[in-house]
C-alpha cells in the first residue's frame, strides 16, 4: 500500500534506553505532520511499555526489547514486546493504582496513561513468556486539510 | 540533581526528562537529603521539566509517604497542564498543592 511505513527496533532493556526509544518512535511518526500534544502522548505512552518491559518483564536483567511502529494514513501503530516474565492477571494489572513493585515507587499508572494518551490499548501477555502492547492512535484527529477547504 | 536546602526546606529542580533512568537519581539523592537535614518540606520544580511519565509521578509519591511519615508536607510548583493532567489523573492532587508560581 502506498500509504505506509514500517519500522523494527531492537534494543537491550536498560532504563538508558528508555529515552532513545520514545525519541525514535517520535522522530518516526513525524511524517504524519503530528502536533507538539500528540508527539508528546506518544512519548509518554512508548515510556511506559518500555519501562514496564525493563522493570517487569526483564526484572533489572538485559535482554532483548522490541518495538514495531507501523503508520497506516494518519493511523499510528506501536506494538512493544518483551520475552520476559509476562503477566498473570491483565485485566487487574491494567486496573489505575494496581502494582506489584510498590516498594520501588511504582504508581501503578502505566497503563492508565497509555491508555489516556492513545486510542487504543490491547495487551497480550503469557506467564512465562513475556508481554505484547499494542496501542494505536489516529494522529490529527479535528484537524482540517488545508486542501480540503474551498478556497 | 540540582536542588537548593533552606533550613528544612527541600526544593528539587526536576530535570527536563522525569523518567525511569533519571527517577532513580532523586530518589535516591532526596531520600539521603532528608534524613541528613531534618526535611519536613518538599518543593518539586516542573520550570525545566517538558517529559514526565508514570516514574516522575511515582517519585513524587513515594517522597510524600516518606515526608507525611515524619509530619511534613511536599507541594509542587511550575507544573504545565500535561504534568497537571497526570497529576489529578494519578490522585496526587488530593494530597499536595500544585502552586503556580513560587510560595
Ligand atoms: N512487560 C511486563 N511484564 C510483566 N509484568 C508487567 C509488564 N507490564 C506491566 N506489568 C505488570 O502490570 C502492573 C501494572 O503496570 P503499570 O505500568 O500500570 O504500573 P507499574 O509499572 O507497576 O507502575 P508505574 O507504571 O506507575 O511506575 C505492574 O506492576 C506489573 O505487575
Ligand atoms: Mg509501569
Amino acid at each position: 500500500m502506498e500509504n505506509t511505513n514500517e519500522m523494527q527496533l531492537i534494543f537491550d532493556s536498560r532504563s538508558s534506553n528508555e529515552s532513545f526509544a520514545r525519541v525514535t518512535v517520535a522522530a518516526f511518526m513525524t511524517s504524519l505532520n503530528p502536533t507538539v500534544e500528540e508527539v508528546s502522548d506518544v512519548k509518554t505512552a512508548v515510556s511506559e511499555a518500555v519501562t514496564n518491559a525493563v522493570i517487569h518483564g526483564y526484572e533489572g536483567e538485559v535482554k532483548d526489547v522490541i518495538i514495531r511502529c507501523r503508520t497506516e494514513e494518519r493511523t499510528l501503530y506501536i506494538e512493544v514486546e518483551d520475552k520476559g516474565k509476562g503477566i498473570e492477571d491483565v485485566e487487574a494489572a491494567m486496573e489505575p493504582l494496581f502494582t506489584t513493585k510498590p516498594d520501588l515507587d511504582r504508581s501503578g499508572m502505566g497503563f492508565s496513561f497509555m491508555e489516556a494518551f492513545m486510542d487504543e490499548l490491547e495487551v497480550e501477555s503469557k506467564p512465562g513468556e513475556g508481554t505484547v502492547v499494542r496501542m494505536k492512535k489516529i494522529i490529527g484527529k479535528g484537524r482540517k486539510l488545508w486542501t480540503t477547504q474551498s478556497l | 540533581m540540582k536542588y537548593q536546602v533552606q533550613e528544612n526546606c527541600l526544593t528539587i529542580f526536576l530535570p527536563k526528562e522525569l523518567d525511569h533512568h533519571n527517577a532513580e537519581e532523586i530518589r535516591k539523592e532526596s531520600d539521603h537529603l532528608i534524613e541528613r537535614n531534618h526535611i519536613r518540606y518538599v518543593i518539586f520544580d516542573f520550570a525545566d521539566t517538558i517529559f514526565c511519565d508514570s516514574s516522575g509521578i511515582g517519585v513524587i509519591m513515594g517522597r510524600y509517604k516518606r515526608i507525611y511519615m515524619l509530619g511534613g508536607e511536599v507541594c509542587a510548583v511550575h507544573a504545565n497542564e500535561r504534568m497537571k493532567k497526570m497529576l489529578v489523573m494519578s490522585g496526587v492532587t488530593k494530597i499536595m498543592q500544585i502552586y503556580e508560581e513560587e510560595k
